[in-house]
C-alpha cells in the first residue's frame, strides 16, 4: 500500500461497486430521502422481510443533525456516506466475501490487523435487531456486520447479512489523512472539503440554530398523518417513506433542542409505530406470514 | 481406552462468552456420557474466537453390557402364557431357564443387553450437545433460516470435527456433517484460487503475500488425525488453541514489550483474558501517543484505551524517569498534580494485541492503532477542556432535565433532598463522627451530581464522581469538597473503599439514604432477583459507612423526614403560594382535598399531620419506615455473613424491636455470638428452650417480645421492650420454695438489674456475663423441681418463674430465634 497511490474516495466506491456487482449484487443508487443510516433504505428494511432472495449494494447518504460540528471536527459530520451491502439469505462464505472486498480496496490483511469484535445491533425505531460484529482494522471500526434476526418486529425468514462500511473512515485510513476534509475525492485535485465543508457549516447552522421549529413540528405531524393515511390505503411503500420522513424531522427537532427528555420517548414511540406499521402492511400486502 | 476430540468451528464468538462456553461444553458432554454409562478420564476444553474444542481421554470402546433377568410363569402354565412371556422379552422358548421358586419350577428369561459402541453414543451426543448449548444470545443464519426452527448458535456454526481414536464420528446437524478437517488462522493460513479471476485490475503490488493478489481467497484446510495431533497441527497453521497459552503469551509479551522500552505494564487480567478471546495468534505490540494528552486525567486515558480499544497502558517504573533505557520522551512537565498524586505516572505508551504476525513486523498495525488512540484521546481532551469552561454550579442547573425516576422527579430534585439530608446528618449530635464543616458539606452535596451533564461523563458514564472531583479541584474548591464529590458513590459493593472523611461520609450517606427511602416510599422495593435501582447496593453502602465510621444514626423516622424535606422543596407559582407547580411528588397528596393537601405539604412532620387527615399517607410512611429498617437488617445479615456473624443472632436481636441503631445492634450481636458459643451459652440456650417449651405447652403466660417486634420506636432505651417484667416473686410465694427454686429466684434477683444496667450502658459483654450466672440455677431447677406440680399454686408460681427467666434472657435477645 505504501508504494502505490492510495485509492481516491470515489475509486473506493467504484471498486466496491465492481466487487459486489461481480458477485451478483444489484447496484442501487442512493435513496432520494434524508435518513439516519443505510439500514433505513427500503432496499434494506423492506427487503429484509419475506422469503425472497435479495442481494444489493449501494451508497447511502446519512444525515445525523446532532453530529454536525460546523466543519470544525475532523471526524464528525452531520452528512456522510455509508456503503451498504445486503445479502439474503446470508451466504456461508459472507465473512470471506467481505474480507476480499477489503483487499479489493487496498487493505492487505497480512499487513493489517483485521478483527471481528462483538457488536450486537438494535434499532428500537425499526423494531429490529441482529447479532454480529464491528470489524476492526488496526483498532479502528471500519464496518458494521450484522445478521438481521428481526425487522419491524417480524422474524427474518431467511436471515439477511448486512455490511455497512463507513466510507469516510475507510478512506481516511486508506489515504492516511487525519481530517475528513483532507480526503482526496477524485484523485485529481478535488478534496472532500472542497465539496462538503461549506455544506457542513451551513447545514450545522440550519440544524442547530435556524430551522423553524414550528414548521418542523408541523412536518412531523403531517408525516405521521400521511403515513397513517397510506396505511389505511394499504400502500406500505409510501407509508414507509413517511415514516423515514418523520424520523428525520424528529432528529432535526432533537438538534434544535426543543424535545425534552420526557417527550423524547413518546416521539420515538410514534416513529416506531409508523415503521412497524409499514413493515406489517408490507408483509400483509405480499401475503407473507409472520 | 480411546481418546475423543471434538471441535465446533464457528464465526467469531464474543470474547466475553468464551469462558462460560467452555464450562458448558464440558458439562453437557459429561452429562451425555454419564447418561450412556460412560466415564471419560481427563477432559480438556479450549476456546479461540473461532472454535470450541474438547478432548476426552480414555473412553472405553463400548458401554458396559448389562444382563437382566425376568421371572416368567410356572413351568406348568399354559403355552399361551409362556409364549406371551417370550414375546415380551424378545427370547425364544428354548432360551428360557427353569428355576425353582418355593418348590415350583418356574421359567426365567435372561436378557443380555450388549454394550453399545462408544462411537455411536458420541454420534448421538454431539448434535444433542449443540442443540442444548445455552448461549446468552443466539441467532439463525443462511438458507436454513427460512424456518425459525433452524439451528441456533452464537454466530454461524461452520464445522464439526469429531474423531474417536483415529476414526471419524459420523454425525450430522442441520445439513452440516462431521469431518476430519478444519481451518487454520484466518489470514496466515489461506489459499488463493486463481480459478475465478478478479475482473478489476490487481490492486496491490505486494506479491509476497498471496492473499493480496487478484483472485478469490479461501481458508486453507487442515486434516486432523486424532486428539493427539490436533493442537500441534493447528499451531503449525498459526492457531494456538489453548486459551491459557494465549493468555500467557499476552501477559508476558505485553510486559516484555513495555519493559523493553523501559516501562512498566499496568497489569489488567481482564484485558489479558479478553484479548486472548479475540485472537488465535496473539502478538503484543507497543505503541505511543502524544505526551500532551497526559493533561487528561489518567483514569480517562486508561478507560479510553481499555474499554474502547482493549489496550494495556504503561507507567514509568520508580526511578526510571532519567533515561536508563527509558523512551526519549521525558515525563511531561505539563501533567498537573492530581487527586491520584501518590500513584506513579502514566507513560504515553500502550500495548495492543494483534492477531497476526504481520509481514512488516507490525509497523503498520502499530501506526494504525496509534492513530485511532490519538483520535480517541483528542476527543477526551476536547471534552476535558470543554467541561472546564462551565463551572460545576452551572452544570448542576441542567440536572433538572434528567429524570431520576418518574415518581420521584429529576436529578435536580434529588440533589435538593441530598443537600437537606446531608445538612441534617452533619448537624446530628453524638453520632460519633468528627464534625464536618457545614458549608463544605452543603456545597459538596449541591455539586455532587453536576458531572452527570458533562461531556466526559456522557462519554464514559463509569467516570461519574471522579470527573466531578477533578473539575471541582480545577475550579479551586476545597479538597474536602472535591474529595466528597469524587467519592460520594462509594462504597460500591463489598470490598470497595469506605469513605472516612467527614464531608464525604455525610454526602455519601445522604445520597444513598435518599435513594433507598425514595424508592421505598413509592413502593419500588427489590423483589427476588429483581433490583433495578440497585437498592441492595445502596443499603449495603449505608451499612458500611455507618459501621466503618461508627456512626450512631437512628434510622427511624427517616421516611417522614424525607417527605418533609421533599415537600418543602416543591415550587409554587410566584404570585400564588397555594398553587404548586406540577411535580410527581404531588402524587402523594393527589387524593386529598386541597386544604388538607396544603396542610400536609407545609407540615414539617408529615406523618403526624397525615395521621388525622390522610391516614393512607401516614400508613405508607410507617410501612416504608418499617420496610427500610427490615431491608437494612437483611442487608446486615448478608454483609456480616462474610465476617462470620450469624444471621440468626441478628434476627434474635432485631426481634426485640425498637433497635434502629445498626452500630449498637451489631455490637450486641457480636457479644451474643461470643456468648452462645461458650459452654455457659449453650447450656443457657438449652435451659431457655426447655423453659420456653413448657410455657408454650401451658399457654398461660403471654408470649413476650413478638408483640412489639420490629416496630420502630423513638424510644432509644434498649432495656424495656418486653413489657412489664413479672414482679420479683420471692416475697409473694405462699409456700416454701424448694432449694433449686429458691436458688433460681435469687439468681434472677441478682442478675436482672445487672443485665438491665449493662445494656443501658451498652456493655453487652457484661450483660452476657450476668446472664451466664443463670445457667447453673436453671439447670439445677430442671433437675430438682417439678413444674407441673399437683398443687396449682406451686404450678402457677413456677410457670411465672420460668416466664421471668425467659424475659430476663429476652432483655439480651430473643433466644427463640437462635438456631441450635
Amino acid at each position: 500500500m505504501a508504494d502505490t497511490k492510495p485509492l481516491s474516495f470515489q475509486q473506493i466506491i467504484l471498486k466496491l461497486h465492481n466487487y459486489w456487482s461481480d458477485r451478483g449484487c444489484v447496484i442501487l443508487q442512493p435513496y432520494d430521502m434524508e435518513m439516519g443510516a443505510g439500514t433505513f433504505h427500503p432496499a434494506t428494511t423492506l427487503r429484509a422481510l419475506g422469503p425472497d432472495p435479495w442481494n444489493a449494494a449501494f451508497v447511502q447518504a446519512c444525515r445525523r443533525p446532532t453530529d454536525g460540528r460546523y466543519g470544525e471536527n475532523p471526524n464528525r459530520l452531520q452528512h456522510y456516506y455509508q456503503y451498504q451491502v445486503v445479502l439474503k439469505p446470508s451466504p456461508p462464505d459472507i465473512q470471506q466475501l467481505y474480507l476480499d472486498s477489503l483487499v479489493a480496496i487496498g487493505i492487505d490483511p497480512m499487513l493489517h490487523d483485521i478483527r471481528f469484535v462483538e457488536d450486537d445491533w438494535e434499532s428500537p425505531t425499526l423494531g429490529a435487531w441482529g447479532l454480529g460484529w464491528e470489524v476492526w482494522c488496526d483498532g479502528m471500526e471500519v464496518t458494521q456486520f450484522t445478521y438481521f434476526q428481526q425487522m419491524g418486529g417480524f422474524d427474518c425468514k431467511p436471515v439477511a447479512g448486512e455490511l455497512t462500511y463507513g466510507l469516510e473512515r475507510l478512506a481516511m485510513y486508506i489515504q492516511n489523512v487525519d481530517s475528513v476534509y483532507d480526503l482526496d475525492f477524485n484523485g485529481n485535485g478535488v478534496s472532500y472539503g472542497d465539496i462538503f465543508l461549506d455544506n457542513e457549516k451551513q447545514m450545522s447552522a440550519w440544524n442547530f440554530e435556524v430551522a423553524n421549529t414550528e414548521t418542523l413540528f408541523d412536518l412531523f405531524n403531517k408525516a405521521v398523518g400521511e403515513c397513517e393515511n397510506c396505511l389505511e390505503a394499504k400502500l406500505p411503500i409510501p407509508a414507509y417513506e413517511q415514516a423515514i420522513k418523520a424520523s428525520h424531522v424528529f432528529n432535526l427537532l432533537q438538534a434544535r433542542g426543543v424535545i425534552s427528555v420526557q417527550e423524547r420517548a413518546s416521539y420515538m414511540g410514534r416513529v416506531r409505530d409508523l415503521a412497524k406499521g409499514s413493515c406489517e402492511a408490507h408483509m400483509e400486502k405480499n401475503g407473507w406470514a409472520a | 481406552m480411546t481418546d475423543f476430540l471434538l471441535e465446533l468451528l464457528s464465526e467469531e464468538i464474543p470474547a466475553r462468552m468464551q469462558a462460560k462456553a467452555r464450562a458448558d461444553l464440558q458439562r453437557l458432554f459429561t452429562e451425555q456420557m454419564t447418561a450412556a454409562g460412560l466415564k471419560a478420564g481427563a477432559i480438556t476444553v479450549w476456546s479461540t474466537p473461532r472454535r470450541l474444542a474438547l478432548i476426552a481421554r480414555d473412553l472405553p470402546a463400548q458401554t458396559e453390557a448389562v444382563s437382566e433377568e425376568a421371572k416368567g410363569p410356572p413351568e406348568a402354565a399354559p403355552d399361551q402364557a409362556v409364549e406371551g412371556f417370550c414375546r415380551k422379552n424378545d427370547v425364544t422358548r428354548d432360551q428360557l431357564e427353569i428355576r425353582d421358586v418355593k418348590g415350583r419350577p418356574t421359567y426365567f428369561a435372561v436378557i443380555n443387553k450388549p454394550g453399545r459402541d462408544t462411537q455411536d453414543v458420541l454420534a448421538e451426543a454431539i448434535p444433542a450437545i449443540i442443540r442444548a448449548f445455552p448461549w446468552p444470545k443466539s441467532m439463525r443464519w443462511g438458507d436454513a433460516s427460512a424456518s425459525t426452527e433452524s439451528l441456533r448458535w452464537v454466530r454461524p456454526l461452520s464445522g464439526i470435527v469429531a474423531i474417536f481414536g483415529d476414526d471419524l464420528v459420523p454425525c450430522e446437524i442441520d445439513g452440516m456433517t462431521s469431518a476430519y478437517d478444519t481451518v487454520g488462522h484466518r489470514f496466515h493460513h489461506q489459499v488463493t484460487n486463481a480459478v475465478r479471476a478478479e475482473p478489476v485490475e490487481a490492486l496491490v503490488s505486494d506479491a509476497q503475500h498471496p492473499s493480496t493478489g487478484s483472485g478469490r481467497t479461501e481458508p486453507g484446510r487442515i486434516t486432523i488425525g486424532n486428539a493427539d495431533d490436533y493442537a500441534e497441527k493447528l499451531r503449525a497453521c498459526h492457531v494456538i488453541v489453548d486459551h491459557e497459552e494465549r493468555q500467557n503469551i499476552i501477559r508476558d509479551g505485553a510486559a516484555k514489550a513495555a519493559s523493553a522500552a523501559g516501562l512498566e505494564l499496568v497489569e489488567d487480567e481482564g484485558l489479558v483474558i479478553e484479548n486472548a478471546g479475540l485472537t488465535e495468534w496473539p502478538v503484543p505490540l507497543l505503541g505511543a501517543f502524544d505526551p500532551a494528552f497526559l493533561d487528561v486525567p489518567e483514569e480517562v486515558i486508561q478507560l479510553t484505551a481499555r474499554v474502547n480499544q482493549k489496550y494495556f497502558v504503561c507507567k514509568y517504573p520508580p526511578n526510571a524517569q532519567d533515561g536508563g533505557g527509558a523512551p526519549p520522551s521525558a515525563v511531561p512537565a505539563t501533567t498537573s498534580p492530581s487527586l491520584r498524586d501518590r500513584e506513579e505516572k502514566l507513560a504515553p505508551y500502550f500495548v495492543c494485541t494483534a492477531n497476526i504476525d504481520a509481514s512488516d513486523g507490525g509497523k503498520a498495525i502499530t501506526a494504525g492503532n496509534e492513530k485511532v488512540l490519538a483520535a480517541r484521546l483528542s476527543d477526551a481532551k476536547f471534552f476535558w477542556e470543554l467541561d472546564q469552561k462551565t463551572k460545576l454550579e452551572d452544570h448542576a442547573k441542567k440536572l433538572s432535565n434528567i429524570v431520576f425516576h418518574e415518581k420521584l422527579g429529576t436529578v435536580a430534585d434529588k440533589v435538593e433532598r441530598v443537600v437537606k439530608l446531608a445538612e441534617w446528618l452533619a448537624s446530628l449530635e453524638g453520632t460519633g463522627l468528627l464534625r464536618a464543616n457545614p458549608e463544605q458539606t452543603q456545597l459538596a452535596a449541591r455539586l455532587c451530581k453536576a458531572d452527570l451533564v458533562t461531556e466526559m461523563v456522557g462519554e464514559f458514564p463509569e467516570l461519574q464522581g471522579l470527573m466531578g472531583g477533578y473539575y471541582a479541584e480545577k475550579q479551586g474548591l476545597p479538597v474536602e469538597v472535591s474529595q466528597a464529590i469524587r467519592d460520594h458513590y462509594k462504597p460500591v459493593g463489598q470490598g470497595d473503599d469506605v469513605p472516612t472523611d467527614p464531608v464525604t461520609v455525610w454526602v455519601s450517606l445522604a445520597e444513598k439514604l435518599d435513594t433507598l427511602i425514595g424508592f421505598f416510599l413509592i413502593g419500588e422495593m427489590p423483589t427476588g432477583s429483581k433490583d433495578p435501582f440497585a437498592l441492595r447496593r445502596s443499603a449495603l453502602g449505608i451499612l458500611s459507612l455507618l459501621i466503618k465510621n461508627n456512626i450512631r444514626l437512628p434510622l427511624n423516622n427517616l421516611a417522614n423526614k424525607w417527605l418533609g424535606w421533599a415537600f418543602s422543596s416543591l415550587k409554587t407559582e410566584a404570585d400564588d403560594p397555594d398553587l404548586y407547580l406540577p411535580h410527581p411528588l404531588l402524587g402523594f397528596v393527589a387524593n386529598l382535598p386541597n386544604e388538607d393537601a396544603l396542610k400536609v405539604l407545609r407540615s414539617g412532620d408529615v406523618a403526624e399531620t397525615a395521621l388525622t387527615i390522610a391516614p393512607e399517607l401516614a400508613g405508607a410512611i410507617i410501612a416504608a419506615e418499617i420496610a427500610v429498617l427490615d431491608f437494612q437488617a437483611d442487608r446486615l445479615k448478608v454483609q456480616q455473613r462474610e465476617a462470620g456473624v450469624r444471621h440468626d443472632l441478628i434476627d434474635a436481636v432485631f426481634a426485640l424491636g425498637g433497635e434502629d441503631d445498626l452500630v449498637r445492634l451489631l455490637a450486641r450481636v457480636k457479644a451474643l455470638q461470643a456468648f452462645v458459643e461458650t459452654p455457659d451459652g449453650v447450656n443457657l440456650l438449652a435451659g431457655y428452650k426447655r423453659a420456653s417449651n413448657i410455657l408454650k405447652k401451658e399457654g398461660g403466660t403471654s408470649a413476650p417480645a413478638e408483640a412489639g417486634a420490629h416496630l420502630p420506636t423513638s424510644d432509644r432505651d434498649a432495656t424495656v421492650r418486653d413489657g412489664p417484667l413479672p414482679a420479683q416473686g420471692n416475697n409473694v410465694l405462699s409456700y416454701t420454695p424448694e432449694k433449686a427454686e429458691k436458688a433460681l429466684i435469687d439468681a434472677l434477683d441478682a442478675a436482672q438489674p445487672q443485665v438491665t444496667a449493662a445494656i443501658e450502658a451498652e456493655r453487652f459483654e457484661t450483660a452476657m456475663t450476668a446472664l451466664a450466672a443463670l445457667r447453673g440455677p436453671i439447670d439445677q431447677f430442671f433437675e430438682d423441681v417439678t413444674v407441673n406440680d399437683d398443687d396449682e399454686t406451686k404450678r402457677e408460681a413456677r410457670l411465672a418463674l420460668l416466664a421471668r427467666f425467659r424475659n430476663a434472657v429476652h432483655q439480651v435477645a430473643d433466644f427463640s430465634k437462635i438456631e441450635g
